[in-house]
């Protein structure tokens, strides 16, 4: 097991530099310089301004200056807000959307599991095939159709739930959930048939119905406990995806959350919170993979020894 | 050999067409290409023409799906749209195949420290969180399409390598594959003649999977404003103008994301019906 991480490590501390580096000399190569836009900016000024955001030196100083800042985690000035820094938009906005991302991801398990295990149960039945074609619609609608969709059903035409903010008004987070965990709800019932479909096959299974259990024990004690193996790998991918996609629910319900940060961000131009958020975001998904990675080889242990 | 193959290829077509949904899929994406292709025959208005004083009206007989705020014909921006949408998807998925195939067959042929170091490489690559990559370079380098094939394209090729990689490995430890390296054929005619024709199975299903895959991605980074700008339009860009506008005209929303939801499902059954049809092992049941 320990190799094990050494060796993930190994693969993920040179992944994380590889983006830094890649990012940060991207961002610098982007044609014309930051001030080209403002209007009549005396020399002077330019300067200082380039004094503050650190450009005056030659590039590589540059890279390895920023570098040491980001390990320290100091992300400079944001360009657009001169006033604050990119790691204190980043620890505004994050909250938000670790909520958002938890939110959903406990949707998706609820949802998923439950319809994946009634499925099981019953295989090549309308009680699998039913959710099994929900789940494959829910797969296939993306969220940028599901959000709108949801909001003009459920926000304009039946007018149930406010259709933007958060926290603001209750019954706000409902959608924004719904429409970002729908996705993760149809591959959770999806790996959880499949698991179970594998398990209850087996003999262990067979001996506990044998000595007269319920079904219930049957399936939440017995089944369900090597079932979810899948559901539980799929975790890892899974936090990394829902972050990527807080940039639509974000933008869709005006949530002030770090992915729509992001997006504002790219829009306005504002290179050190492109070049921050981007590092920052990078560096939370390679580290939910290793995490997922890990965690499914210490619940499989053939994957533990390769 | 020839004629087995030719009836190979027969059996699975026949079990494809068997399969209703892959049917429905084929042919909604087939009528969907051909639309796209002759759009600038059939489509009713130009793609910049605009009637500012008509506005966003409903469908009518005149414009059959409506018109959006600017008094653009729905219908046309949505032929336009489908031609960058399935042109993104079809050339980026070429882009990421070819790659792909050369990729994995090269390092599964290699074996031993080519494929290691080969293997090891899209180990890493793997790692790298490429949505905020292609972000990155749109908002640094414009929103250029070609840029935007490059580099959806060079991402998903990946997936691609492992399975040819396996499909390869397998292969090459087959006694055709030896007899002909034992009559002294090049590995190069190995490679293309042997090797690759006989790894195109799973990787035309993979291939059928991936086209959505990146429609989606052109999708979302348009809706986000990051990918194809007006006076084109793609389906993203119309699913975007369609969520700002549809508390009033509900149209612009409903038939973009129809349209689009659609395609979806049609290449995924389609990606599905192949999978099934080339391997008779996993049948539908």
């Amino acid at each position: 097991m320990i190799s094990l991480i050494l060796k993930r490590l190994a693969t993920a501390i040179p992944v994380l530099l590889a983006v830094i580096t890649l990012t940060f000399f991207m961002v610098h190569s982007a044609p014309g310089g930051p001030f080209d836009e403002e209007k009549a900016v005396s020399p002077e000024v330019l300067l200082k301004l380039n004094e503050r955001y650190n450009l005056n030196e030659p590039l590589m100083v540059q890279y390895f200056d920023y570098l040491g800042n980001v390990l320290q985690g100091d992300f400079g000035p944001s360009f657009r807000y001169p006033s604050r820094s990119v790691t204190e938009l980043i620890s505004i906005g994050l909250p938000i959307t670790f909520e958002l991302a938890l939110y959903a991801i406990l949707f998706a398990l609820m949802l998923g599991i439950i319809a994946g295990v009634i499925s099981s149960l019953r295989p090549n039945t309308a009680y699998d095939y039913i959710p099994m074609t929900v789940a494959m619609a829910g797969i296939c609608i993306p969220s940028i159709i599901l959000g709108p969709s949801l909001t003009l059903i459920f926000g304009i035409w039946l007018n149930w739930l406010p259709v933007t903010g958060w926290g603001d008004i209750p019954g706000d987070k409902i959608l924004p959930t719904i429409t970002l965990g729908t996705a993760y709800a149809a591959y959770c019932a999806r790996l959880t048939r499949g698991g179970m479909l594998e398990i209850l096959n087996q003999d262990f299974i067979r001996t506990a119905r044998a000595k007269g259990l319920s079904e219930f024990r049957v399936v939440v004690v017995h089944a369900l406990r090597g079932g979810l193996t899948p559901v539980i790998a799929f975790l890892g991918p899974a936090m990394a995806g829902l972050l990527a996609g807080s940039f639509v629910v974000e933008t869709i319900f005006g949530i002030p959350g770090l992915g729509r940060f992001y997006v504002e961000a790219a829009f306005n131009r504002d290179y050190t919170m492109i070049l921050g958020t981007s590092i920052f975001f990078s560096c939370l998904i390679i580290s939910f993979n290793l995490l997922s990675d890990l965690v499914a080889a210490s619940l499989n242990p053939r994957l533990r020894d390769q | 050999m020839n004629t087995s193959s030719s009836s190979l290829t027969k059996k699975a077509f026949e079990r494809l067409v068997s399969n209703k949904l892959s049917l429905f899929g084929g042919i909604y994406v087939l009528l969907l290409i051909t639309l796209a292709i002759f759009t600038p025959l059939i489509a009713p208005y130009d793609y910049a023409y605009q009637d500012l004083s008509l506005g966003p009206v409903g469908p009518t007989t005149d414009h059959l799906l409506g018109t959006d705020t600017l008094g653009r014909d729905l219908l046309t921006r949505m032929l336009y749209g489908s031609r960058i949408s399935l042109m993104v998807g079809f050339l980026a998925t070429m882009v990421a195949l070819v790659i792909g195939v050369l990729w994995g067959t090269i390092a599964g042929f290699a074996g031993g420290r080519v494929d290691a170091i080969m293997m090891r490489i899209v180990d890493v690559l793997y790692g790298i969180p490429f949505i905020i990559l292609i972000i990155l370079l749109m908002v640094i380098f414009g929103r250029n399409l070609v840029l935007l094939f490059m580099a959806i394209g060079a991402v998903e090729w990946l997936t691609m390598s492992r399975i040819v990689r396996s499909q390869v490995m397998s292969l090459s430890q087959q006694e055709f594959v030896l007899a002909a390296e034992a009559m002294g054929v090049s590995k190069k005619d190995i490679i293309f003649r042997h090797l690759i024709p006989n790894a195109i199975g799973p990787v035309i299903v993979y291939a059928t999977l991936t086209v959505p895959q990146i429609m989606l991605l052109e999708a979302f980074l348009s809706f986000l404003g990051l990918g194809v700008q007006a006076p084109m339009s793609s389906w993203g860009l119309l699913i975007r103008d369609g969520a700002v506008s549809m508390e009033e005209y509900w149209w612009l929303l409903v038939f973009p994301s129809l349209a689009f939801s659609l395609t979806l499902f049609s290449l995924n059954f389609i990606g599905d019906g192949l999978r099934d049809a080339l391997d008779p092992r996993t049948g539908p049941n």
